[in-house]
């Protein structure tokens, strides 16, 4: 047997088991599907009048938000990733793999790979609604297609480099502490609920650097007629770049527990 | 290091014929705990080595050195013929390994965690159902195999560790206390487990565990372990006879003058006698002959005895004898517990 087939092999066995526990638990289920709906009927209201802003492209705000939630989404559902790790390593069974064949690699792509199936599904009930409460995506299919790969690639980036704190930390208090630390400075440091003519100058300097708004202007290229699809493709490349950066940390962090053990 | 038995000549004879070869292995921890200072010992295929030793003793670093979950700081070890530190990967394709914590998917069924442990393995299909299936109805969980194992006793849960480890079908098993926190009935369920493996199944073996009862009764050999060293290696058997005699254990209705109650049992045919509040323990080759005088020594010298007691050799004893203080007592506060509370 190859080691691709092996690796495969490990990794589907790992992406099932993530998966099986998640169907297992029909409360958490509800909650993941209906928790972006929430918030992008209740951000749609509250910000409702912003639309009327002179900066505004669209008339509609659920239309100029509905891309910013696919983002905000993947990235609040992913950075809680880690949490399962520290579950694993607190039960053993973390140790259990490791004293195994099994690759590093494959145990986090196992993991990530049901985090993704999770977030595709909840983007998809998203802009589905966003379409229903009067969004348009004049980008066609294409430029939505990329707003989904923009979303599940920051959503990778989060849950793999959750991953890695979680390995490191091994505490949940400080995991909550930490995610809760990063995620919402970095929504509100991006053009996620405002356009970038309207927000102060110095965050929209920060903005160019993170990576939630990178993913946020390329969903936002969905909405335009003529989306620009050079800049879409160069900041999808930078998010695949910071993917691989999380995932190289996340073998990193692994080297790191076992030296603790 | 210091081994002074003499059985020591024996099993460190090289390690080529040797599934498990360790070499003054060292490990400290941060904060300067050390946890191995310095453990060799040789493991024989087909047999069923214990590691034996209170809590802290370094059994729970050794096994995980060997199976390649942590790095010695010094030392040498294979397992198979392998190096664990050049190796890993190859190592971890021979061993099956069953950790001091049970280590089920607590959210997945029994059938479920075996399977994707065949899977981790490269196991699949027909042959991974199949293993699963004789290993569940091995382990007499056949009707628990779909229920989650969240719903299982600890026994349950412990035989589905055993049974996890044993799915690729390993050439040396690792069983960290395997019984410990297990009912009377399931850990006798345990150690018949384990003997039919290495005697039917010619499996190697090394188990760890702080029960003496536990190591006398399966080992084929043992080394054990006090504060991170090696302090005596060989059958339980041959470590028994080494002491040469039976145990003799007199308690006293008060506290006796240590040095008056040696210089009285001086003229006796005892050895090794040492006081320990109400108790002397000594050593005598043929106890029950012994014991009358001593008692009518101790009369006339005024000491009320209470009651005397006159025991084959156990490892209790051996451990005793090798580690200048009892078994009961040793381990309480260790690096190894300590560590654990630190988490």
């Amino acid at each position: 047997m190859s080691t691709l087939t092996l690796t495969m092999r490990q990794t589907g066995g790992i992406g099932v088991r993530h998966v099986r526990a998640l169907l297992r638990q029909p409360a958490f289920v509800m909650i993941t599907l209906v928790q972006p709906v929430i918030w992008l009927l209740l951000f749609g209201q509250l910000f409702k009048s912003v639309a009327k802003l002179p900066g505004f492209t669209t008339t509609s705000y659920i239309e100029f938000l509905t891309p910013g939630i696919v983002v905000m989404n993947a990235m609040f559902s992913n950075g809680w990733s880690g949490m399962s790790v520290i579950n694993d390593l607190d039960r053993g069974v973390m140790n259990r793999f490791l004293v195994s064949p099994v690759s590093r690699g494959a145990i986090t792509a196992g993991h990530l790979a049901n985090s993704l199936v999770t977030t595709l599904v909840q983007s998809l009930i998203i802009i589905g609604l966003g379409l229903l409460a009067g969004a348009r995506f004049h980008g066609g299919f294409g430029a939505v297609l990329l707003l989904i790969v923009a979303a599940l690639l920051l959503g990778a980036a989060f849950a793999t480099f959750s991953d890695a704190l979680g390995l490191l930390m091994r505490k949940e208090e400080s995991m909550i502490a930490a995610v809760t630390f990063l995620v919402l400075p970095m929504s509100f440091l991006s053009t996620l609920l405002m356009p970038s003519t309207e927000v102060t100058p110095w965050i929209r300097d920060v903005a160019a650097y993170n990576p939630v708004n990178w993913a946020v202007e390329v969903g936002r290229q969905s909405l335009n007629a003529h989306p620009d699809w050079g800049f879409a493709f160069s900041r999808l490349g930078f998010l695949v770049l910071l993917c691989l950066a999380c995932l190289a940390m996340a073998i990193r962090a692994f080297r790191s527990y076992q030296k603790s053990v | 290091m210091t081994v002074s038995s003499p059985s020591v000549a024996m099993t460190t004879s090289g390690g080529s014929g040797a599934d498990i070869a360790v070499r003054d292995l060292t490990k400290t921890y941060k904060g300067n705990v050390q946890a191995l200072r310095g453990v060799s010992f040789d493991v024989a295929p087909g047999t069923v080595f214990g590691l034996l030793g209170p809590n802290g003793a370094g059994k729970s670093t050794t096994v995980k050195i060997l199976t390649t979950l942590s790095r010695a700081d010094s030392g040498d070890a294979t397992v198979g013929g392998i190096d664990v530190n050049a190796h890993p990967d190859r190592v971890r394709r021979i061993i099956g390994c069953v950790a001091q914590q049970s280590a089920c998917d607590l959210e997945a069924t029994g059938f479920e965690n075996l399977a994707l442990q065949g899977q981790l393995y490269g196991m699949h299909g027909a042959a991974l159902r199949s293993r699963a299936a004789e290993l569940l109805a091995q382990f007499g969980l056949t009707d628990a195999a779909k229920r989650i194992t969240k719903t299982y006793s600890g026994g349950m849960q412990r035989k589905l560790d055993v049974a996890m480890g044993l799915m690729h079908r390993p050439q040396v098993l690792f069983l960290d206390e395997p019984t410990t926190g297990l009912d009377p009935q399931a850990r006798a369920e345990m150690w018949t487990e384990i003997s039919r493996l290495s005697r039917d199944e010619g499996l190697t073996v090394l188990l760890t565990t702080h029960y003496l009862e536990e190591a006398d009764k399966l080992a084929d050999d043992l080394a054990i372990v006090d504060k991170g060293v090696v302090v005596a290696r060989g059958a339980p058997e041959v470590l028994k006879s080494e002491l040469r005699g039976d145990a003799v254990v007199i308690e006293f209705r008060s506290d006796p003058d240590a040095a008056a109650l040696r210089e009285c049992v001086a003229s006796q045919e005892l050895r090794e006698v040492t006081v320990d509040g109400r108790s002397m323990r000594g050593r005598a080759d043929n106890g029950a002959a012994a014991l009358p005088g001593v008692l009518v020594a101790f009369e006339s010298a005024g000491f009320a005895v209470a009651s005397a007691t006159v025991a084959r050799p156990s490892l209790d004893d051996v451990y005793l004898r090798h580690t200048g203080h009892a078994y009961e007592a040793a381990g309480s506060q260790d690096s190894e517990s300590a560590k654990e509370n630190a988490r």
